[in-house]
């Protein structure tokens, strides 16, 4: 469910077959550093088990700024292959030379242009690695949008739910935390890459540093929950139910255990 | 402007379509002009409820396509002279269901002058339970106070914030919470979840709470929706239910165990 931040373009009467419209989504963006397939795959399949949710049909930007080496002759369609095995459909490109663009071109995907901001300020929380950022989801417009001034830098948004989280729904905060303020019911899963809070019941799965940062955190006000994971590290319901049940918590990952305290 | 209200569960079996003919038929009692959809295209059941099952000459697919008007399909109820049965085809399947087609049909009944619209949602979260929730302005969500059906009441109502029109335009379905086979008795002994817990897990407000009783199924068998008979704790707790919907504040009756008094258990008459 991304929500779209921005409104109708125009009003366009209703017969008409389409509507442009301006969106935000949260999208993921796979900074790569060096490609070799095999490396590839392996640190792939190692980041999809820590929330193999998250890595279904996701849309990523490739971004080539912090690639170390020469990227001309990068076999783009291979790496697409590869990421679509692990669920990630690249969806543009960003930050690529001419030589990829002419590939990109053959291979349907969208350009996003580089940052145009100084040299990104890396969140101190977030992996090094992968850091995952909002960007535009390229559209068609795109190219006529790209000369627009580009939008004031937002910090690392949190994603803030106040409807109930219901059984079979998913909801992520890509770069940030979660703030939920209605019940997550069991059968639900909410992820974040930061913290996670719930002033409700949590009867649902909570993956808190789901990109594998290990100071993140879950709190809530009644823990009932089904599953409790930080950065990979989690707790299923039988232990969770021996300590602080129902009780509102604090939940931390400490020497790669977690660490439940009551709230007080 | 019509209200259109789906009447759904997730889960099979729980009162669906007598809560949908219950509701309507009350609602027509209050003078609302009402129709009522089967959308169980294949399992057509609300015609038998409502006692209408000989009179069904074309359905709810016929109109969609086009090979009969909705005023030939529409069957005339014979208790409520404000009450309107569109029922589901028995040869078809839930493919039949067009987007297009179903909103046809209920922007037809809405020009006709229906206050309210029923869709009777079949059990399960695919295609045609999903048609049936997919234009709903409200959810009376259907529930028996037992895990599974709560859980899947759950799923239902994610799925309504999420993937109705209303949801797409950014708008909330407005939900309610009914309540069905309700036994104070059994809650009593810990055998049956309670009001409370139900309310707890789904935070949903309460439409009604339908007391578990034997005139329900005598009704369904009989084809006259359980609120005609009045003097039946069910058929008055969807007669509060149907108040409720209307935004009259009537008082949740039926919850407690009942103190049977003196009189009652010398006639050991039965609830």
């Amino acid at each position: 469910m991304p929500p779209s931040n921005s409104t109708v373009a125009e009003n366009a009467p209703s017969k008409i077959s389409f509507r442009l419209k301006g969106g935000l989504f949260p999208l993921t963006l796979l900074d790569l550093h060096h490609y070799t397939p095999d490396q590839l795959r392996q640190d792939l399949s190692a980041k999809v088990a820590e929330a193999p949710g998250f890595f279904q049909q996701t849309p990523v930007i490739i971004g080539f700024e912090s690639f170390a080496g020469d990227f001309r002759d990068l076999p783009l369609l291979e790496l697409q292959e590869i990421l679509r095995e692990y669920g990630m459909i690249s969806v543009a490109l960003k930050g690529a030379n001419s030589s990829l663009e002419a590939q990109a071109q053959k291979a349907g995907l969208a350009i996003m242009p580089a940052n145009t901001r100084a040299t990104p300020a890396k969140e101190p929380l977030a992996e090094p690695e992968e850091e995952p950022e909002e960007e535009p989801k390229a559209k068609a417009e795109h190219e006529a949008l790209s000369s627009a001034p580009t939008p004031p830098p937002v910090g690392i948004a949190s994603k803030i739910i106040s409807t109930p989280v219901r059984s079979g729904q998913q909801v992520y905060a890509p770069g940030g935390d979660l703030i939920v303020l209605a019940p997550v019911s069991a059968g639900a899963e909410i992820l974040a890459d930061g913290n996670i809070h719930v002033y409700a019941p949590l009867r649902g799965r909570a993956l808190a540093g789901a990109q594998g940062n290990e100071s993140a955190q879950v709190f809530c006000q009644s823990l009932e929950a089904e599953l409790i994971s930080i950065a990979g590290h989690f707790k299923l319901v039988e232990e969770l139910k021996n300590e602080h049940w129902k009780q509102a918590v604090r939940i931390s990952l400490q020497s790669q255990a977690l660490c439940i305290n009551a709230l007080k | 402007m019509a209200k259109i209200i789906v009447v759904t569960s997730g889960k099979g079996g729980v009162g669906k379509t007598t809560s949908s003919a219950a509701i309507s038929s009350g609602l027509a009692m209050r003078g609302k002009k009402t129709a009522v959809i089967d959308f169980d295209i294949g399992l057509r059941n609300l015609d038998l409820i409502m006692n209408c099952e000989r009179r069904v000459v074309y359905d709810f697919v016929n109109v969609i396509n086009g090979e009969a008007t909705l005023r030939q399909a529409l069957i005339k109820d014979k208790r409520c002279p404000n009450l309107f049965i569109l029922p589901a085809s028995q040869t078809r399947d839930k493919d039949a269901l067009s987007q297009e087609g179903v909103e046809k049909v209920l922007l037809e009944l809405a020009d006709d002058g229906f206050e309210f619209i029923i869709c009777d949602s079949p059990a399960g979260i695919e295609h045609g339970a999903f048609m049936a929730l997919y234009f709903a302005d409200a959810a009376i969500v259907v529930a028996n106070p037992e895990v599974s059906s709560v859980r899947d009441s759950d799923r239902i109502l994610g799925i309504l914030q999420s993937k109705s029109r209303a949801a797409e335009q950014g708008k909330t379905v407005e939900e309610m919470l009914l309540l069905t086979r309700y036994n104070p008795e059994r809650v009593a002994k810990g055998e049956m979840l309670g009001v409370e817990d139900v309310e707890e897990i789904l935070a949903t407000k309460l439409l009604g709470v339908i007391p578990e009783s034997e005139t329900v199924l005598k009704a369904s068998n009989q084809g006259t929706p359980v609120i005609h008979d009045e003097d039946s704790p069910a058929g008055q707790a969807y007669a509060d239910a149907v108040a409720r919907l209307l935004g009259e504040e009537v008082e949740h009756r039926f919850i407690a165990v009942e103190q049977k008094g003196l009189f009652s258990r010398l006639f050991r008459r039965s609830a």
